[in-house]
């Protein structure tokens, strides 16, 4: 029998919601939120009432909580941190029991850590930071299609990053001279060319007939080349059925690998896409148009380390992850701890590269971290350096910019990459030592050469907006 | 225009044909492939050697030389079993390939002689 009884009103969350000796279990999805509060309102009872309304809590108490075990659902703040550096806002820690969240659902969890509470009025913002998804739940999500093993060995590319490219201009080709750009490419010594995220079915240039000529370019690359290549065919579309009926069509086209735009086209749509795939034998490359948006403001939104466990959750077997290097925003620290998200088996705690708890991915495959964006072949040391092996970079204006056109661009990337991974093998400090080593290359290859002059001066040296919390403030 | 050389690959010409991982730069030298060599050995990976005619390098399974060399760490006695696979193939594309079986896949692999383009 329960002792309690109904007293309707407003509580604070803090008598329900805080509970700093709660140990938690190994079954709890643990989230960690960055909270700037209201004045006056009390670091625990904004932690309170962050657990609360993204769990069972509501603004009033309701006599149904009573029909409930409350105890056994509701969510609970265990801990506050100082953010180093930054006394506006503070670390919540809370933990959700497991039975909240429907199995497999990357939709319900956010629905339940992202939804109402972030338009709560007691906190003037809100980061979800870090979540750490039990192992038990990871079991039941889909994650990658294939992961980066079984890539590897579809497509026959091993010790070694990947290449890619998006085709440019983004908007506006026809689908046969769009396919002329892949076949350059692809003859040239890249692996894969990519649609561009805007590049759906516009009337300038429709699907079908785009996948027809790019499977065209892709098989002669092939037969030239005898190396196997692929195009991410964008099957986004604006219905679920749409974007079905897209990746049918890729798959009678014998494609290997198709595309997709997980959060605008959303989490319902991919996951079922990587199901699709799955069935189907066809890669999942997916892009993340609409992430800075939601992960670039320091103190509200969602991390973008978060976005790459829910990918990997919902299923993809490419992520692009920022370049450190390019035109994007990335920090070189907390770019290396979402890469490992994607690709590891157990990531470890680590707050020097933003990582706040351990995540145990049990045997779902990892995800390829895909480099894109504003990068050319002076960049090659450092992204082989930072990288490593499991990533695809890809060279969009550093392909296609090339003086002598796409096939020489392709060539001179592939060259430098090559390069580079054989330098570092031999032991060579490759980010130190780039110069020389693509220097080096360049003598028997008249097309980096000509590469490395056209880019020599193009740099993006921009602060970062989005830093990791160290406590150490920017130079002025 | 006169500055452009033009990108020459065909594909009525079987020298276009590369082999993945280092076939865009010249031969390896004979130091080079030893320093290859080490590297498998120093990650742990197993090393192995394939073989092929030129003209059917494209599917998943070349000829397997013996069998892989589980836990061999020996860069000499890895070169001899390459060497040794050259010769009884002179004409045939000789793969190196390091087994990460921790991780279920190649760790690498590298065409390491290359057989004369049919």
């Amino acid at each position: 029998m329960s002792s309690k009884t109904y007293d309707a009103g407003v509580k604070e969350y803090r008598g329900t919601y805080w509970e700093p000796d709660y140990q938690v279990k190994d079954t709890d999805l643990l989230a960690c939120f960055k909270i700037t509060p209201q004045s006056g309102v009390s670091r625990e009872e904004a932690a309170a009432a962050v657990a609360a309304e993204s769990s069972t809590g509501t603004w009033t108490t309701v006599w149904t909580d009573l029909l409930t075990d409350l105890a056994h659902y509701k969510g609970r703040a265990y801990r506050i941190e100082d953010v180093p550096g930054d006394s506006s806002c503070f670390y919540a820690f809370v933990a959700y029991p497991i039975d909240l969240f429907e199995e497999g659902s990357v939709v319900n969890v956010f629905t339940s850590l992202v939804g109402n509470v972030f338009g709560f009025k007691a906190i003037r913002a809100l980061r979800l930071e870090d979540v750490r998804f039990p192992i038990a739940y990871v079991m039941t999500c889909g994650g990658p299609p294939h992961g980066i093993q079984v890539e590897r060995d579809k497509m026959n590319k091993y010790g070694r990053p990947m290449l890619g490219c998006t085709i440019k201009p983004k908007l506006g080709l026809s689908a046969k001279n769009y396919g002329r750009a892949v076949y350059e490419c692809l003859r040239g010594g890249l692996d894969f060319t990519k649609d561009d995220e805007n590049v759906n079915s516009q009337p300038f240039m429709r699907w079908r007939d785009r996948f027809g000529f790019v499977m065209e370019a892709v098989k002669k690359a092939e037969a030239e080349t005898g190396e196997r290549k692929g195009h991410y065919l964008n099957v986004t579309a604006p219905t679920p059925e749409d974007m079905y009926k897209r990746a049918e069509f890729a798959k009678q086209l014998g494609a290997p690998i198709i595309m997709h735009d997980y959060l605008t086209g959303g989490f319902c749509a991919n996951t079922g896409l990587a199901n699709w795939c799955r069935d189907n034998g066809v890669l999942l490359h997916i892009h993340r148009a609409m992430h800075a948006v939601i992960d670039r403001n320091p103190h509200h939104g969602i991390h973008f380390r978060v976005l790459a466990k829910a990918l990997r959750l919902s299923g993809g077997d490419h992520l692009h992850t920022g370049t450190v290097v390019g035109k994007l925003e990335g920090d070189r620290q907390a770019t290396l701890g979402w890469i490992d998200l994607l690709r590891e088996r157990r990531v470890a705690e680590d707050r020097s590269r933003g990582i706040f708890f351990d995540q145990d991915w049990g045997t779902m495959p990892g995800v390829f971290a895909v480099a894109s964006g504003g990068i050319h072949v002076w960049h090659m040391p450092a992204l082989v350096s930072i990288f490593g092996d499991d990533a695809v970079f890809q060279f969009g204006g550093g392909t296609l910019g090339h003086p002598w056109g796409n096939a020489a661009g392709a060539a001179a990337n592939r060259v430098a990459l090559e390069a580079c991974v054989l330098a570092r093998n031999e032991g060579r400090n490759v980010e130190r030592e780039g110069k020389e080593i693509l220097t080096q290359a360049a003598k028997s290859s008249p097309e980096l050469k000509a590469a490395m002059e056209t880019w020599k001066e193009v740099r993006f040296e921009y602060d970062t907006v989005d830093k990791l919390d160290t406590g150490k403030k920017a130079a002025a | 225009m006169a500055n452009i050389l033009e990108y020459k690959s065909r594909l009525s010409d079987s020298g276009s044909r590369k082999f993945e991982t280092f076939s865009y730069l010249p031969t390896l030298s004979k130091a080079q492939i030893r320093a290859q060599v080490a590297y498998i050995a120093a990650r742990g990976w197993n090393p192995a050697i394939e073989y092929t005619e030129p003209q059917h390098a494209t599917g998943a399974y070349w000829y397997m030389w013996k069998l892989p060399m589980f836990g061999e760490t020996d860069v000499d006695r890895i070169l001899a079993e390459a060497d040794a696979c050259h010769k009884a193939h002179p004409g045939d594309h000789v793969r190196l390939i390091g087994y990460d079986n921790a991780r279920q896949t190649q760790g690498t692999a590298m065409v390491i002689y290359r057989g004369e383009a049919a």
